[in-house]
């Protein structure tokens, strides 16, 4: 793997190998010392040039667990608000002496446009724009295959706001590389201008959909994008999309459900929905680190 | 200036192809016919296995200047207009400052006269292009400012650009329109479709050009205006002006080179330089497009040539701004995509008359006409790089492409300026 930009660099055989990886560092996390020189001497960058919380804090703890250096770059704090171009920037840390950069950017195919100016450098996408933010899937994914054994056969329903989520993305390509059948659920105007080419159902009746679901997977209203104006009120995206108690009670007794953060409760779902034991968020964040471990690590080329 | 003979070609212009030298003196054609004999100090130019046709004309470059000469001057650009075959360009006015005024459109006529091809000026329809109010239009088509427009935005306010159609129709001259619904359009990088959906990149639809081309049809037929429609980019629009051709509404229309060849598949590389507007459509739009040029609903190819410096296309997608260089390359890239006697009616003879230039351009290589001329190598095949344009930027989007056919010499009111490929000066 020379960079990770998109769950399409994987394929099949590319996620199940990151899985499997995963799984030696989730191991790891249960030990009384979480922490392994695999990386030791090699300096892992986070570039976040748009915020966030759990993805930056996931990729470095990852990074401190096997033992890399950690450089943290927030634009906010940054020569990016003095005018300096990104592409600087990167060039800038790189000679410093990086090997990995954990790019987030709130366009789409800034990672992409990074991989191509570095010169040495592995580039991690961190979510970029409403394109991909495949760590996030590679987490979904073993945490369901965790609960479930097996993703091949599953049905996946995905929920909200697809139009605007990178998230969606790149689930859509890692389930369904993973043998999963996937089905979208969403008011028209958050589901994406084509599907054409996608490996996916939709559906515009949730109530319908629920019974058949293996899988859950909801989304962030991400009203920060603007998706609040794709829709009349959040009254009204919470009736008509929201996963309420009522809703949950159409759900399989042995679905599950994932979120990837942050959730809105009361929104796109229920406060005790979240609670119940089927939903996996908490799981996600903790298996997080040690997809992110397995990422880094098989971009460096450690020695397990 | 010297004399100049144009030896052993194929003249090729609106009447016809004919195997004729040709001889220049004093900015006009002196002679056309076999064997000319060249008096003492004529230039003696090969033409052998080349087409001598008159010098093309393009209705929508955007030369930069004043305001953004780090990504080009009228002096680059017009050296990579001559380059390209062109006798004429016209700049487009969404400079900074704008070209809606006199004192606007006489600093950058001024700044052509010592162009290698003839510089026309676009008007802004409305002040400042801020789509408010009109732009003193005949106080420009006094200086012999021939076509208005507002390019890089539309006029979105309906009842204003009827009352602009209205004005100009008083005056003779033509408004060209940049058709973008800017509702329809907002925040989108690319086209609406298959690939924005799935590269996370927000799309215009192609309804955002066709609405507003609809609506300007109509307004053409309201007030009898002529209205030009640049860069035609979907199947929509080319049907909306099949049609009211057919009607009789006086309009025309242009199609940019890279919209007759690149898709939005070329976005998938997140490279800004394929980002342009109109954006890169789809195989069905492309299609329309050539059918277009075909049947007559397109009349001219014109290069919407959008130069932009290296660091102002090297940041996001989305950020980026947007646009693509065409003037050394739309020839090759039309011939890529009709026969040489419809490229050069869509190069030259139709865009010289929708502009206001076919006196001095686009006419018949005949005894008398202006020496504006172009001789191509229909045959030679060439690699595009960007290091070697002329232009002061570098966002072609055919970097690496092997094209057919190139200009040889370009005569602009009868000088040589470029010979064998290179420009004079």
């Amino acid at each position: 793997m020379t960079h990770l930009l998109s769950i399409t660099d994987l394929g099949a055989d590319g996620i199940d190998e990151v899985l499997r990886v995963a799984e030696a560092f989730a191991e790891v996390e249960r030990r009384p010392v979480r922490k392994v020189p695999t990386l030791r001497g090699r300096t892992v960058a986070t570039l976040f040039f748009e915020e966030s919380t759990r993805t930056r804090l996931s990729f470095e703890t990852a990074a401190k667990r096997l033992s890399a250096d950690v450089l943290s770059f927030s634009a906010a704090a940054s020569s990016v608000k003095k005018g300096e171009s990104i592409r600087d920037t990167v060039e800038t840390i790189e000679a410093m002496g990086m090997d990995a950069l954990v790019v987030r950017h709130a366009s789409a195919g800034v990672p992409m446009q990074v991989s191509r100016w570095v010169k040495e450098c592995k580039v991690v996408n961190g979510g970029d724009g409403w394109h991909e933010h495949p760590t996030q899937a590679l987490l979904d994914c073993f945490t369901v295959r965790q609960v479930r054994g097996e993703i091949d056969g599953l049905r996946v329903l995905i929920v909200g706001d697809i139009r605007h989520s990178r998230v969606a993305r790149s689930q859509v390509l890692a389930y369904s590389a993973l043998g999963a059948s996937v089905t979208l659920a969403a008011p028209g105007s958050l589901l994406p201008p084509s599907i054409e080419g996608w490996p996916v159902s939709v559906v515009h009746d949730l109530d319908e959909a629920l019974p058949d679901a293996d899988v859950v997977s909801l989304l962030r209203l991400q009203a920060e994008r603007g998706s609040g104006e794709f829709v009349p009120t959040l009254r009204e995206y919470t009736a008509d999309w929201g996963l309420t108690t009522r809703r949950a009670a159409l759900l399989r007794p042995d679905a599950v459900l994932t979120h990837p953060g942050p959730m809105i409760r009361g929104v796109e779902i229920a406060g005790d929905v979240a609670d119940l034991p089927q939903a996996l968020v908490t799981r996600q964040v903790t298996n997080g680190v040690a997809v992110r471990m397995a990422v880094l690590f098989l971009l460096l080329g450690g020695a397990l | 200036m010297s004399a100049i003979v144009i030896r052993g070609g194929e003249v090729v212009d609106r009447g016809g192809r004919r195997r004729a030298d040709v001889a220049v003196d004093d900015g006009i054609v002196k002679a056309v016919g076999p064997d000319l004999a060249a008096p003492g100090g004529a230039q003696v130019l090969d033409g052998a296995g080349c087409v001598v046709a008159p010098g093309l004309v393009d209705l929508h470059a955007h030369l930069r200047q004043p305001g953004k000469e780090e990504a080009e001057t009228i002096e680059t650009g017009s050296r990579a207009a001559a380059l390209g075959g062109y006798s004429a360009v016209v700049a487009m006015p969404n400079t900074d400052p704008p070209i809606d005024s006199a004192g606007a459109a006489r600093e950058v006529l001024a700044l052509g006269r010592d162009a290698l091809v003839e510089v026309a000026v676009a008007g802004a329809i409305t002040v400042g292009r801020r789509g408010e109010r009109l732009a003193p239009m005949a106080e420009l088509a006094a200086l012999g400012v021939r076509l208005f427009t507002d390019d890089g935005t539309g006029v979105q306010d309906g009842a204003l650009m009827r009352r602009a159609l209205d004005y100009a129709r008083g005056l003779g001259v033509v408004l060209a329109q940049h058709c973008e619904d800017e509702d329809l359009a907002r925040g989108g990088a690319m086209h609406e479709g298959a690939w924005s959906s799935r590269l996370g990149i927000p799309g215009v639809t192609s309804v955002a050009e066709e609405a507003m081309v609809a609506r300007d049809i109509a307004l053409a037929r309201l007030t009898g205006a002529r209205l030009h429609f640049l860069h035609l980019s979907t199947v929509g629009s080319v049907d909306l002006v099949r049609r009211a051709k057919a009607e009789g509404v006086a309009v025309t229309a242009e199609a940019a080179p890279h919209h007759l060849v690149l898709t939005d598949a070329a976005c998938a590389s997140y490279d800004p330089t394929f980002k342009v507007n109109p954006p890169l459509r789809t195989d069905a739009d492309v299609a329309a497009l050539r059918a277009g040029l075909v049947d007559g609903t397109i009349d001219a190819v014109a290069t919407d040539h959008a130069p932009h410096a290296p660091e102002a296309k090297d940041v996001p997608f989305d950020e980026a701004p947007p646009g693509m260089l065409g003037l050394e390359t739309a020839l090759a890239v039309v011939l890529s995509v009709t026969d040489l006697t419809r490229a050069l009616a869509l190069l030259s003879w139709q865009p010289a008359t929708i502009a206001g230039l076919a006196a001095r351009h686009g006419g018949p290589v005949a005894e008398g006409a202006a020496a504006n001329l172009c001789v191509i190598d229909p045959a030679v095949t060439w690699m595009v790089d960007p290091a070697g344009l002329a232009s002061r930027s570098r966002n072609t989007p055919y970097a690496g492409w092997k094209l057919t056919g190139r200009v040889r010499h370009t005569i602009v009111r009868g000088e040589a300026v470029v010979i064998d490929g290179e420009a004079r000066r």
